[in-house]
């Protein structure tokens, strides 16, 4: 019952609509957590505040982690993938933490970034400008850089989203390694058979938590539904939100 | 005509002419590298934006020191870009207007803001010089400040090269490890005011980007690594440098604008026969086998 992140009555919000509404719960250390739910669940939004890209409204998280144990995949990245830099280069960003913005990149950093191109199956593409790569070549680029960034906690939000099957496949195979690691992974996925599959835990988010626990008991058909049935809509004449009742057991934590 | 008389003896003759050379060397090594980042950043039409932006300030820094001082100008001209550059910045975070709208509002404002105090105390030959340049007219301190803007621009981009890229290339990444994107944004914000105000005297508050996007614009079309496109950039600024002295001295034509022709003819030349230019999508080669 290791709790590497807490979520204390979290909630965010866009112009005071509830994204994420009053989520509590912890992620294990080591654990292998996938966030399911809707469209507009705020699954995005839980990460990004995880991330401290946003400040919740309310509640809070509780974690004794600093900024570089964390390794961060969003899901539309605005990364401009027609500048021009070798896939040798994007991958050694994720020397970061060791080399800071001025330390040097030595032989040892250019051996290991070549060896997590080869762990992602794109050895040989060292020298490629990334503008050259498929959207999957791509994403393998962007799980080697996580793979140097050698982060405790991995935070993927729709990572195989316009990826093939393959692609996925060898990418599922680096969370499983990540898993046996003994790193926490947490990602953001709508396939519901690859998280039965491959995520032994689930956060099952409509806005708010509908269950957290075993994958096995969290997507019942009975929660399934309850997510399918949350108002796709802001409701533009609500009420402030009244404080709930403080209540542990409320959003069904299993660890 | 000998080749030395049309190639060297306008520089070995004229001392005005030996320094308007090496201004134009020093600009070359400055602005082409910074206007790369600046392209790559999809700033270009900021960066010219910005130049009209320091008007006033180079205009009361012109009126103060009562000739074309450089060093007023300048002072007057980087305080001026980078108030403008924070204002719509400030204006951007506070309201809906997105930054392209804040910036071009403030910087058709501190335009005819600079105009106006141009023509209220100097005479229209004071605005022309101002806002055209007079290059041969540079003297040995103004040379001395070029080349130091040019060399504190040089050891400014080697150092903060890493953060500047990471920052251009996927700034989401940078703000995950904690590097201060923000901080790399402003000192190269910084660093585009400085070469501008190095270009002022040399081609006008109108032009002084035009060794900055032009040759960058080339680069982009030959390069294809990030090292390229900067040595690019840089080269072709110098030659433009160069040649448009050359032709200017020659053919008895204006030295800012001549110059600035040059880097477009360049650029013209580029665009058709460049890698990935014109003539190459008119009559494209036959695909490989794999």
């Amino acid at each position: 019952m290791n709790a590497l992140l807490t979520l204390d009555n979290l909630t965010v919000t866009y112009d005071r609509h509830p994204a994420v509404h009053h989520v509590s719960g912890f992620f294990r250390a080591g654990s292998l957590t996938a966030i399911a739910g809707p469209n507009g669940a705020g699954k995005s939004t839980l990460m990004k505040a995880i991330m401290g890209e946003l400040r919740p409204a309310e509640g809070r998280m509780q974690h004794q982690l600093v900024r570089s144990d964390f390794g961060y995949l969003p899901q539309a990245a605005d990364i401009n993938r027609r500048f021009p830099i070798s896939v040798l280069d994007t991958v050694l960003l994720g020397a970061w933490r060791h080399t800071g913005a001025f330390g040097a990149n030595g032989p040892k950093e250019r051996a290991h970034a070549t060896e997590t191109l080869a762990a992602v199956g794109l050895g040989g593409f060292e020298r490629r400008p990334i503008g050259s790569l498929s959207a999957g070549q791509f994403q393998r680029v962007l799980f080697a850089r996580l793979l140097l960034q050698d982060a405790k906690v991995i935070l993927l939000d729709e990572p195989f989203t316009a990826i093939d099957a393959r692609t996925t496949q060898d990418l599922l195979d680096i969370v499983a390694h990540w898993h046996g690691e003994g790193r926490t992974v947490i990602a953001v996925l709508h396939d519901l058979e690859q998280v039965r599959a491959h995520f032994p835990e689930t956060l099952l988010l409509a806005r708010e938590c509908i269950a957290w626990g075993p994958t096995a008991e969290v997507m019942s058909a009975g929660n399934l539904l309850k997510a399918r049935m949350m108002a796709e809509r802001w409701d533009d004449g609500a009420g402030t939100c009244e404080p709930p009742i403080s209540d542990a057991s409320n959003n069904g934590v299993v660890a | 005509m000998s080749a030395y008389d049309l190639l060297i003896a306008p520089f070995a003759d004229y001392g005005f002419m030996r320094r308007a050379l090496v201004a134009c060397l020093c600009l070359a090594l400055g602005s082409g590298p910074i206007g790369v980042f600046l392209m790559l950043r999809r700033m270009s039409l900021m960066g010219d934006a910005m130049s009209h932006a320091v008007l006033p300030g180079a205009a009361i820094g012109y009126l103060v020191a009562g000739s074309l001082s450089l060093t007023a100008m300048g002072i007057g001209g980087l305080v001026a870009g980078l108030s403008v550059a924070l204002l719509s910045g400030i204006v951007s975070r506070a309201t809906v207007l997105q930054e392209d709208a804040s910036f071009a509002s403030f910087y058709l404002t501190s335009l005819a803001l600079g105009v106006l105090i141009v023509s209220l105390r100097g005479s229209n030959i004071d605005l022309l010089h101002v806002l055209f340049g007079t290059i041969l007219a540079i003297d040995g301190p103004a040379l001395a400040l070029i080349g130091s803007i040019t060399s504190v621009t040089l050891v400014a981009l080697a150092l903060v090269y890493r953060p500047l890229v990471a920052e251009c290339f996927d700034p989401g990444f940078l703000r995950t490890v904690g590097g201060r994107g923000p901080v790399y944004h402003a000192l190269f914000l910084l660093l585009v005011v400085l070469n501008m105000v190095a270009s002022f005297q040399a081609l006008g508050t109108l032009m002084a980007v035009g060794l900055m996007m032009l040759p960058a614009a080339v680069a982009q079309l030959w390069g294809r690594s990030l090292t390229a496109m900067i040595t690019l950039a840089a080269v072709t600024a110098a030659i433009s440098g160069y040649v448009g002295l050359v032709a200017s001295y020659h053919l008895e034509l204006a030295s800012g604008p001549t110059i600035i022709m040059t880097a477009a003819v360049i650029y013209g030349f580029s665009i058709l026969f460049a890698p990935s230019g014109l003539i190459r999508r008119l009559f494209p080669r036959p695909h490989l086998a794999g």
